[in-house]
């Protein structure tokens, strides 16, 4: 049977979990796309993973159920998945795979683009450097984020993740630069009224124009969630390299993505790993999370903050441990801050921005920025440990100098980390820090330089 | 690149076809002529592979790129020869994928992206080297003999050395002038007939290239890392690991070695790592200047850059490649140390080669013979004879990635059996942004004995008392940590106070490096030993003092302690005499306490 030119095979050899499995199939080659036709008439889409002399194992994306072995039909397009894309899509709402939600037609004009991207040279790579000040002192005084990063917030239920990346969204810019950020946003099996408080986030900064959304939720097909970063990375990189525009990719929530990549590779009988998850994960991962950064040639840039959910709150859980290996950093969001009312709740010890090196600074930010991060993490990380001694043995039996560092610890806590919805700008979030440290006996900062105390110390 | 259009033997006739894809893994049939780590192209669009598996007629094949599109029935060209790196004037200062393609060729051909089916040389065959020769008509030669050398950057002379397997006398050699890769610069008449000789050598990259004679490593590394030179150093032509969770600090340390450890030359590979920080050192590299020398970085390093976007199959090969290049340089007489970061990742590539093979895994995944490979890896380190007079030494340092930061894990465990020194990076002097978060608990090196005798003959310094005396003090402390998370430590012992607080100035004042500060990141050996040597200095007068009745307090008050906590950052190697100044303020400084404390012992007399 031909349509279109292409050949359709009916019926299929087996079904197992979200893989159908062809025989007699020629002509086919790896990776193809495969629109099958259920025996109610529906069509889906799949992808082939592994072709076998004549056999072919299809990855069917909106799942497998009403498939039967005779009637099923099965067409293979003849090329990998592909999207259109064009600055026409911004503004527009589109699916787990790329169509429209919104009632308006797929853009007419765009290029035709492979999901899948290609690897960025390393040497067409232009090391990220920008200072993005997002207004939040965790974030902009600790771990700084930077024009061209991959920066995940790992968090567990019930934590307000994605207060905190709406409050990014809203408030990023780059000191003394006009130019704005547009926004794609990927969200992988997510509740609708998270879906709906972000679309709410995205009008308020008056910017849904500049806003391109692919939404597959909570009760869309899983499998599908496996392509829904590719597709909108996919559009990121057309719109950065192409189009030179500040791309931030929003991607929520990365354990959902992982979850669907598990259910194919048990389905598959791939050899399992931690949990179960399929050895290649890593590399799936850096697949999506490296689609980031700065290029030779072009003015745009893609920044990333994949959300990621730690299952019971477990950093070392597969997921976020893997996409910590990954990324260039993470901003924890710590439960126990969250009770005591602190927002945003982040838990700085372990969060950690890789690329505020060459970002902070004199010329960037200011020149006692990375000695005052630095101090401020040694100081705090003594504060722990002063609290765990006090707990057993009390606070009144510290020493002077330990009780000040509770002080510290506090107003830390309370001042720097708790602000709210409040927007600082660096050189507030600097001072306060500077607040912070003069609880501190002047011996206790060494890791400061001596024109630094002598300068903003001593000044208070 | 292993290519064929140079190749000496015509490439074989017998074509397979495709019949199975899996991934990067490919089957053909109609290759019962092939051999197993053959190099071969699958597809018209010539897709770089290896056969990795031969059974009967059927050939299993990993692809070095993409497969996608790639149909049963298509085409298998065999080279007739294994995956082999070039090797020739030309590699020093460049940046290479997993099977040595260079990547800014790559980019000239294709852009910011990497696509597929892009052929590109290793070694550039239209640059002219200026060749010396070092041996004249009639000379005896054997293998390991030097022929003549180009001067390849202003930091590395190119060796041109006889190959294994060729010994006889020199028929011909050419004069000194310029001379392509490719140009004829030798005939070298043996029992066997005429041996012409160009500069371009190729070699099987998963072939070991032995020392001519092994030796015993005995010269330490020097590195400029004071918690490594001092305490836990690594020899040169040993093996060292660096394990850590992410964020630990493993690749910053890499880069630190990299950039200033006094080997001759480096071999940095990304494998399976982040894009950016191979763009970072591409991009700092060329303007770091080496302590030694004055001269950039990156004349003298090689980089190989197989990210973790790119094909996992060339993750494989790229520690092959990066080791055997070590081995072409160290055999030429140098001293040559290579960076893998991150042999995780590079066993996981083995692990998913594995698993497309549906073999049999045994711990996490991982196929019975990871150990075997990783041993067979770390073995190609080494320091020994190399020709007539001649030394050089490989030096292996591998990050590794454990999942959860677990150490228990099987890359974690069986790596330790085959390396010497192992630096355990901690997650909580990582969190506490305590650099490098090298733990002074769970590191050790098995180079101790030598090094000490290195230190003694050549500097004359009494290192083993130093390093001792060091960590005991902070062995002590950690002991001691236990007791005070139960009792608080205003509840022990004066002198045993006095351990927290020496301690305490040992971690931040000399332990903690910081790689982005520009005086603290490198340290001389000079400035090294001084500031161990003020700090023990330190803790004998304290102690003296304390056991006369000095309540510890007045040591924690002390002026100069804040001068030992940033004495790292503050004082220059070029300016060590202001060490011996702070170390004059410190015992004026005990002298009063001292004369403080007979005072109120005779008052109270
Ligand atoms: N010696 C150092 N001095 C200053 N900062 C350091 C040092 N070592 C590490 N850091 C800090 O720690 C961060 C993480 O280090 P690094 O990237 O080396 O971790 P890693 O162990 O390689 O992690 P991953 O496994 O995820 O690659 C760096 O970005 C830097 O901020
Ligand atoms: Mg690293």
């Amino acid at each position: 049977m031909m349509a279109n030119g292409r050949r359709v095979y009916l019926g299929v050899e087996q079904v197992s979990g979200p893989l159908v499995f062809v025989t007699g199939v020629n002509g086919v080659g790896y990776g193809e796309i495969a629109e099958v036709t259920t025996s109610f008439g529906e069509v889906r889409r799949g992808r082939v993973l592994i072709i076998d002399g004549d056999t072919v194992a299809i990855q069917v994306f909106e799942g497998t159920s009403d498939i039967s072995a005779t009637k099923t039909k099965v067409r293979f397009a003849g090329r990998p998945l592909m999207i259109k894309v064009s600055e026409e899509m911004l503004g527009r709402v589109f699916d787990g795979t790329g169509r429209p939600l919104d009632g308006a037609p797929l853009p007419l004009s765009g290029e035709e683009r492979d999901i899948n991207g290609a690897a960025i040279n390393p040497v067409s790579r232009v090391y990220p450097e920008n200072f993005i000040q997002t207004g939040i002192s965790a974030i902009d005084g600790m771990n700084t984020l930077i024009r061209g990063q991959k920066l995940p917030i790992f968090s567990t239920s019930g934590l307000p993740h994605n207060r905190l990346a709406a409050q990014i969204v809203k408030q990023a810019t780059i000191p003394g630069e006009e130019s704005e950020f547009v926004i794609v946003f990927a969200a992988m099996g997510v509740k609708h009224d998270e879906a709906a408080y972000f679309e709410e986030t995205f009008r308020e900064t008056g910017a849904l124009e500049n806003v391109v959304m692919f939404l597959n939720l909570a009760d869309d097909p899983s499998i599908e969630r496996t392509i829904t970063p590719r597709v909108a990375l996919t559009v990121a990189e057309y719109l950065a390299f192409e189009r030179n525009k500040h791309v931030l990719v929003i991607m929520t929530d990365m354990t959902n993505y992982c979850e669907a990549l598990r259910e194919v590779a048990t389905a598959r009988g791939d050899v399992p790993t931690r949990k179960g998850y399929p050895g290649y994960l890593y590399s799936d991962l850096a697949s999506l999370y490296e689609r980031t950064g700065r290029v030779i040639g072009s003015d745009g840039s893609i920044t990333q903050i994949p959300i990621v959910s730690m299952p019971n709150n477990d950093i070392t859980h597969p997921v976020p441990d893997l996409t910590g290996y990954i990324t260039e950093g993470q901003i924890v969001l710590d439960p126990k801050l969250d009770r005591q009312g602190i927002y945003p709740p982040i838990s700085v010890l372990p969060s950690l921005s890789r690329l505020m090196k060459d970002g902070i600074g004199e010329g960037y930010t200011r020149g006692d920025h990375p000695n005052l991060a630095n101090q401020l993490y040694g100081s705090y990380a003594r504060v722990q440990q002063i609290r765990n001694i006090a707990s057993i043995i009390g606070e009144e039996e510290l020493s002077a100098v330990d009780k000040k560092y509770l002080k510290f610890g506090e107003f830390f806590e309370q001042e720097f980390l708790n602000q709210g919805d409040e927007n600082r700008t660096i050189a507030e979030t600097l001072d306060l820090g500077w607040k912070a440290l003069g609880v501190l006996p002047v011996e206790e900062l060494g890791r400061l330089k001596h024109e630094q105390i002598e300068k903003y110390y001593k000044a208070r | 690149m292993m290519t064929t259009n140079k190749a000496e033997k015509t490439a074989p006739t017998q074509t397979g076809t495709v019949t199975y894809i899996n991934g990067p893994v490919v089957k053909g049939a109609g290759m019962s002529e092939a051999n197993v780590m053959e190099l071969v192209y699958v597809s018209d669009e010539r897709l770089a592979g290896e056969i990795i598996n031969l059974n009967g007629n059927v050939a299993t094949i990993q692809v070095y790129e993409d497969t996608t599109g790639i149909k049963p029935g298509m085409p298998i060209y065999r080279s007739g020869q294994p995956l082999s790196v070039e090797l020739a004037p030309g590699l020093v200062g460049k940046v290479f994928d997993g099977i040595a393609r260079p990547l800014d060729l790559i980019r000239e051909k294709q852009g910011t992206f990497i696509g597929r089916g892009v052929h590109v040389e290793t070694i550039d065959a239209e640059t002219k080297w200026k060749f010396t020769p070092a041996v004249k008509d009639g000379d005896t030669v054997e293998p390991g003999t030097i022929l003549g050398a180009v001067p390849e950057t202003p930091l590395l002379e190119h060796r041109i050395v006889v190959p294994a397997g060729i010994q006889g006398t020199v028929k011909k050699i050419a004069p000194a002038g310029e001379y392509t890769v490719t140009d004829e610069i030798a005939v070298i008449e043996t029992d066997d007939g005429d041996h012409p000789i160009t500069m371009l050598q190729r070699w099987p990259v998963r072939r070991v290239h032995s020392l001519k004679e092994r030796l015993k490593p005995s010269v330490p590394l020097i590195t400029g890392q004071r918690v490594i030179d001092i305490l836990f150093p690594l020899a040169k032509g040993g093996t060292a690991a660096v394990p850590g969770g992410f964020g630990a600090g493993k690749t910053v340390l890499q880069h630190q070695l990299a950039s200033w450890s006094d080997a001759d030359l480096i071999i940095y590979i990304g494998c399976g790592e982040r894009g950016n920080e191979m763009t970072d050192v591409l991009e700092e590299f060329p303007k770091l200047k080496d302590p030694r020398s004055g001269h950039p970085l990156m004349e003298r390093t090689i980089l190989i850059a197989n990210t973790s976007n790119m094909p996992v199959t060339a993750r494989e090969s790229s520690i092959y490649t990066g080791v055997t290049i070590a081995e072409y340089f160290r055999d030429m007489g140098y001293n040559v140390a290579l960076m893998a970061d991150s042999t995780s990742r590079w066993a996981e590539a083995v692990r998913e080669i594995a698993g497309r093979l549906e073999e049999m895994p045994v711990e996490e995944g991982f196929p019975a013979y990871l150990p075997a490979r990783l041993a067979e890896f770390y073995e190609r380190a080494g320091y020994g004879k190399v020709g007539p007079d001649r030394y050089g030494s490989i030096t292996i340092i591998g990050a590794v990635s454990p999942p959860g930061g677990d150490f228990t894990e099987p890359v974690t465990q069986n790596t330790k059996r085959f390396i010497r020194t192992f630096w355990a990076l901690d997650k909580r002097l990582a969190f506490a942004r305590h650099f490098p978060a090298i733990s002074w608990i769970d590191t050790y090196s098995e180079y101790i004995e030598e090094m000490a005798d290195w230190w003694q003959q050549e500097k004359h310094i009494d290192w083993r008392r130093l390093r001792q005396q060091a960590l005991s003090i902070l062995a002590r402390e950690n002991e001691l940590q236990k007791i005070v998370q139960i009792i608080g430590p205003d509840a022990l012992p004066s002198d045993q106070r006095l351990i927290l607080q020496v301690a305490a100035l040992i971690k931040e004042g000399f332990l903690q490096q910081n790689a982005m500060d520009a005086i603290d990141r490198y340290s001389t050996p000079a400035k090294e030993v001084k500031m161990i040597e003020l700090l023990m200095h330190y803790a004998d007068r304290a102690k003296e003092l304390i056991s006369h009745g000095l309540p510890v307090y007045r040591i924690q008050e002390m002026k100069v302690n804040l001068k030992l906590l940033t004495m790292k950052q503050e004082i220059p190697d070029d300016k060590l005499e202001e060490l011996d100044k702070i170390k004059e303020e410190m015992d004026a400084e005990f002298d009063q306490l001292g004369q403080g404390l007979a005072q109120t012992a005779q008052a109270r007399r």
